[in-house]
C-alpha cells in the first residue's frame, strides 16, 4: 500500500512540475454555472475568455470549469483553481458569492472577480452589466410590433436583477402603448430548455405574440419560430436558432472587461471595486435589428443611442408601483442601490411578484 | 431467435467478490478509449482523473467532504434495498432534514449555547424521518407504490425549501436574494484540520459501523434480509412486512435528514434554494456500487467522490468537458450492474419461442 501511495505521489509531483514548467504566464481561471454550450449566459462569458486569449495570449493562459453547481461544490472548484496557481479568477454566477469570498480569504494574493454579486473584499471585485437598459429597448420594440398587445416573459428567479429587467421591459412598452400587457411565467431555473419551451407555449397560448426571456437557453425563441411568434435573444445572438423570429438580442459583452482587468493584474494596478456598466460602457449591446419594419428598427436604434448618451434614464420618474403608490417622483430617477434591490413591479405587469 | 437470461446453476463466490473490481477495470478501460479518442494521452488523463484527487491533503479533505453525505445517505438506502423497499426519495428527506434542522439558526438566530448543535442534528434527523414516514405510511395503509410517492415528495420538499428561502426565511439584510442568514457559532458544524472536514464525516463512519453490526449480527438485520430475499418465508417466520417498511424508511430518512442538516450547517453555512447537487440520487448508485453492504457503501462513496473531484481536475488540467464525469459515472454503474448480472445469470440464445 505504501509503495502504491508513493507511486501516486511521485506521479502527482511529476504532474505538478510539468504544470509549473510550462511557462510563466498569468493563469486566469473561470468558473461557470452552466455549460459553455448554453448559447446564452455562460456561452457569452466563454466568448469573453476566448477574446482574452486572443488579446493577451502571449501573456496569459486560461482555464475554465463549467456546470459548477452553486453551493459547497463551487468553493472546491474555485479553490482548485486558486491552488493551481491562478492569479486571477472570474466566478460568473450570483450563487458563487459566498464561496468566492471564503476562498479569497484563504488566498489573499489571488485576485477574484465575482459577477452580479454585491459583496467585495480587498481581493474580490464585483462586476455586472445594466441588462435592464437593453430590456427597455426590446420593450419598445414589443409594443410597436405586437398585434395582440400582449407579451410573454419567461423569468428565472425573483431576484432584483430579474425584477428590474421585467420593469424596464414594461416601462419601455408603456412608453409606446400605455395599455400594453405583460404576462410572466417563473421557471425557477437559469437553464432548463424543456421548462423554458413549455413556458413559451403557455404564454403563446394565452395570447402573447412576443416572447422574451430572462433564462439562458434558446428554446423559447425556437418555440416562437415554430409557432409564428417573435422574440428576443438572451445574452448572446441567437439568430441562427430563430432566423425568422428573433427581432434583436441583448448582448452581454464581457470581453473588454476581462481584457482590461487582466491587464490591470499584469501591470500590478488591479484594485477591488464594483463595476456596473451599461450601453455607454459597451457591456450591453443590441444585436442587429431583424425581421422588423424599417421605422421600428430606426426608433429602436434611436432609443439605444439615447440610453447610451445618458439622455434617457430607464428608471426616470414618474413611475407607479403595481399597488398604485409612487415609486419614483417626476423629475427624479431611481438611484442605483434601489435598482439593485428592486422587489416591486411597475403598474401594468400582469403577475404578482413571488415573495 | 431471442435472448433469455438464465440463472446459472452455481455462481462462483470468488467472482461475486471480484465483480466490483472487474467493473472498475472495465470503466478504466472504457475511459482510456474515450480519452484517446479525444486526442489525450489516456494514461495521463486517467492519472489526473483518479490519482490527482488523492495527491494532496487538501483534495483528500475535499474528497471526505464530498463523500460524507453520499455515505450517510447510501448506508441508509442499502438497508432499504436489502429489504426490497424502494426509497427513491432520499433527496427529499435530505432537504426535509436540512429545513427542520435550520429552524433553530433561522428562527432563533440569537440562541447560542452548546446545546444548539445537538438540537439541530436531532431536528435534522427527525425531519428526515418524518418525511420518510409519509411514503411508508402510504405504502402500508393504501399499498401505494413507494417508488412513486417517495420520488414525488422530493419535488415537494425542494419547492418547500425554495418557498422558505425566498419568503419567510429570507435573510432580511440580503438584498432580497434567496438565501437565509448565515449560521454562526454553535450553529455551524465543527471542522477538523485546515479544511472543511466536518462532523458529518464522523457521523457517516458511525452510521456505517452501526448498520454493519445491525445487518449482520442482529435479529432485525436478519429479518430485513429474509424479507428482501424471500418475503413468504419471512411471513412464515412471523416477520412483519409493514414493520420492515416503516423501519427502513425511518432509518434511511433519518440518515438522509442528518446528511442534509450537516451539509447546510457545514460546507454551505446557510440555506439556499438548492442545497444539494443530487446527493440523494447519487447515493442510490453508491448503495448498489457498495453491494448494499454498509462497508461497501463507504468505499463506493469515496470512489464516487474521486470521480467528481477527478472530473474537475480533468476540466482544469486537461480542458475536457464536465460531461465526461457523467459519462464515467454512467459507465461505472452499467459495468457494475452488468458484471453482477452476468455472474449470477447467463445469456442463452433460444432458437424457437419455447414455453417459459
Amino acid at each position: 500500500m505504501k509503495k502504491l501511495l508513493g507511486g501516486f505521489l511521485a506521479l502527482a509531483m511529476g504532474l505538478a512540475i510539468a504544470g509549473a514548467s510550462a511557462e510563466d504566464k498569468l493563469k486566469v481561471g473561470f468558473i461557470y454555472v452552466g455549460p459553455v454550450g448554453d448559447h446564452g449566459w455562460t456561452y457569452q462569458h466563454d466568448q469573453g475568455r476566448l477574446a482574452l486569449e486572443q488579446a493577451l495570449g502571449d501573456k496569459v493562459t486560461t482555464t475554465f470549469i463549467e456546470s459548477v453547481s452553486e453551493g459547497p461544490d463551487a468553493e472546491r472548484a474555485i479553490e482548485r483553481l486558486a491552488r493551481d496557481g491562478h492569479g486571477l479568477i472570474f466566478t460568473t454566477s450570483f450563487g458563487f458569492m459566498e464561496s468566492t469570498l471564503k476562498v479569497a480569504e484563504r488566498f489573499p494574493e489571488v485576485k477574484f472577480e465575482h459577477a452580479t454579486g454585491y459583496k467585495q473584499a480587498p481581493n474580490v471585485a464585483t462586476y455586472s452589466a445594466r441588462f435592464y437598459e437593453g430590456r427597455y429597448v426590446i420593450g419598445q420594440i414589443a409594443a410597436r410590433t405586437s398585434k395582440t398587445g400582449i407579451a410573454g416573459y419567461i423569468a428565472s428567479f425573483p431576484i432584483p436583477e430579474v425584477v428590474s429587467g421585467i420593469n424596464a421591459f414594461m416601462l419601455g412598452a408603456q412608453s409606446v402603448n400605455p395599455e400594453f400587457k405583460l404576462k410572466v411565467v417563473w421557471v425557477n431555473s437559469w437553464y432548463d430548455p424543456g421548462k423554458e419551451a413549455d413556458a413559451a407555449k403557455v404564454l403563446i397560448g394565452q395570447g402573447a405574440d412576443i416572447i422574451t426571456q430572462h433564462t439562458d437557453s434558446s428554446a423559447p425563441l425556437q418555440i416562437a419560430e415554430a409557432q409564428g411568434a417573435h422574440g428576443f435573444g438572451q445574452a448572446s445572438d441567437m439568430i441562427k436558432f430563430a432566423p425568422k423570429a428573433q427581432l434583436t438580442s441583448i448582448l452581454d459583452n464581457w470581453a473588454d472587461y476581462y481584457v482590461e482587468r487582466t491587464k490591470a493584474v499584469l501591470d500590478g494596478t488591479w484594485a477591488s471595486g464594483d463595476v456596473w456598466g451599461g450601453m455607454a460602457a459597451g457591456m450591453v449591446r443590441m444585436a442587429t435589428y431583424t425581421n422588423l419594419p424599417e421605422d421600428v428598427a430606426k426608433a429602436a436604434a434611436e432609443t439605444e443611442a439615447r440610453i447610451k448618451s445618458g439622455e434617457l434614464l430607464v428608471f426616470a420618474g414618474p413611475i407607479k408601483k403595481q399597488d398604485g403608490s409612487v415609486a419614483v417622483e417626476a423629475g427624479k430617477s431611481l438611484p442605483d442601490p434601489d435598482i439593485l434591490g428592486m422587489n416591486w413591479y411597475v403598474a401594468g405587469v400582469d403577475d404578482t411578484l413571488p415573495q | 431467435m431471442r435472448l433469455v437470461l438464465e440463472r446459472r446453476t452455481e455462481s462462483s463466490p470468488r467472482m461475486l467478490l471480484l465483480s466490483p473490481l472487474l467493473a472498475i477495470g472495465l470503466t478504466l478501460a472504457s475511459g482510456a478509449v474515450i480519452f484517446s479518442s479525444l486526442g489525450l494521452d489516456p494514461l495521463l488523463a486517467l492519472a489526473v482523473y483518479f490519482v490527482e484527487p488523492l495527491s494532496s491533503l487538501w483534495s483528500i479533505e475535499e474528497l471526505i467532504v464530498k463523500a460524507a453525505p453520499l455515505v450517510l445517505i447510501g448506508a441508509g438506502l442499502a438497508v432499504c434495498y436489502l429489504a426490497n423497499v424502494w426509497n427513491i426519495g432520499a433527496e427529499g428527506q435530505f432537504t426535509a432534514g436540512a429545513i427542520a434542522g435550520s429552524i433553530i439558526p433561522v428562527m432563533f438566530h440569537g440562541w447560542q449555547s452548546p446545546a444548539v448543535l445537538p438540537a439541530m442534528l436531532l431536528l435534522g434527523a427527525a425531519g428526515g424521518m418524518a418525511y420518510g414516514a409519509i411514503p411508508a405510511f402510504l405504502k402500508n395503509r393504501f399499498g401505494a407504490n413507494e417508488i412513486l410517492t417517495s420520488l414525488m415528495l422530493v419535488y415537494v420538499a425542494q419547492l418547500g425549501l425554495d418557498w422558505l428561502v425566498r419568503g419567510p426565511w429570507r435573510d432580511p439584510a440580503g438584498f432580497n436574494f434567496p438565501q437565509s442568514v448565515a449560521f454562526e457559532g454553535w450553529q455551524a458544524l465543527p471542522t477538523w484540520g485546515g479544511g472543511r472536514v466536518h462532523l458529518g464525516a464522523l457521523l457517516a463512519l458511525v452510521a456505517v459501523a452501526v448498520l454493519a453490526v445491525v445487518l449482520s449480527r442482529t435479529l432485525r438485520g436478519f429479518e430485513i434480509r429474509v424479507l428482501g430475499r424471500a418475503p413468504r418465508a419471512g411471513g412464515f417466520a412471523g416477520f412483519g412486512r409493514e414493520r420492515a417498511v416503516r423501519f427502513c424508511f425511518l432509518v434511511s430518512g433519518g440518515l438522509a435528514g442528518l446528511a442534509g442538516i450537516c451539509e447546510v450547517a457545514g460546507p454551505s453555512g446557510q440555506l439556499q434554494p438548492t442545497i444539494s447537487p443530487g446527493y440523494g440520487f447519487t447515493a442510490i448508485i453508491v448503495a448498489f456500487l457498495g453491494r448494499l453492504n454498509p462497508v461497501g457503501v463507504l468505499l463506493a462513496g469515496l470512489l464516487l467522490g474521486v470521480s467528481y473531484l477527478g472530473g474537475e481536475a480533468a476540466q482544469a488540467t486537461l480542458g475536457v468537458s464536465d460531461k465526461i464525469v457523467r459519462v464515467f459515472q454512467g459507465i461505472l454503474l452499467v459495468s457494475i450492474l452488468a458484471c453482477d448480472t452476468l455472474i449470477v445469470y447467463r445469456i442463452r440464445i433460444v432458437a424457437r419461442i419455447g414455453r417459459t
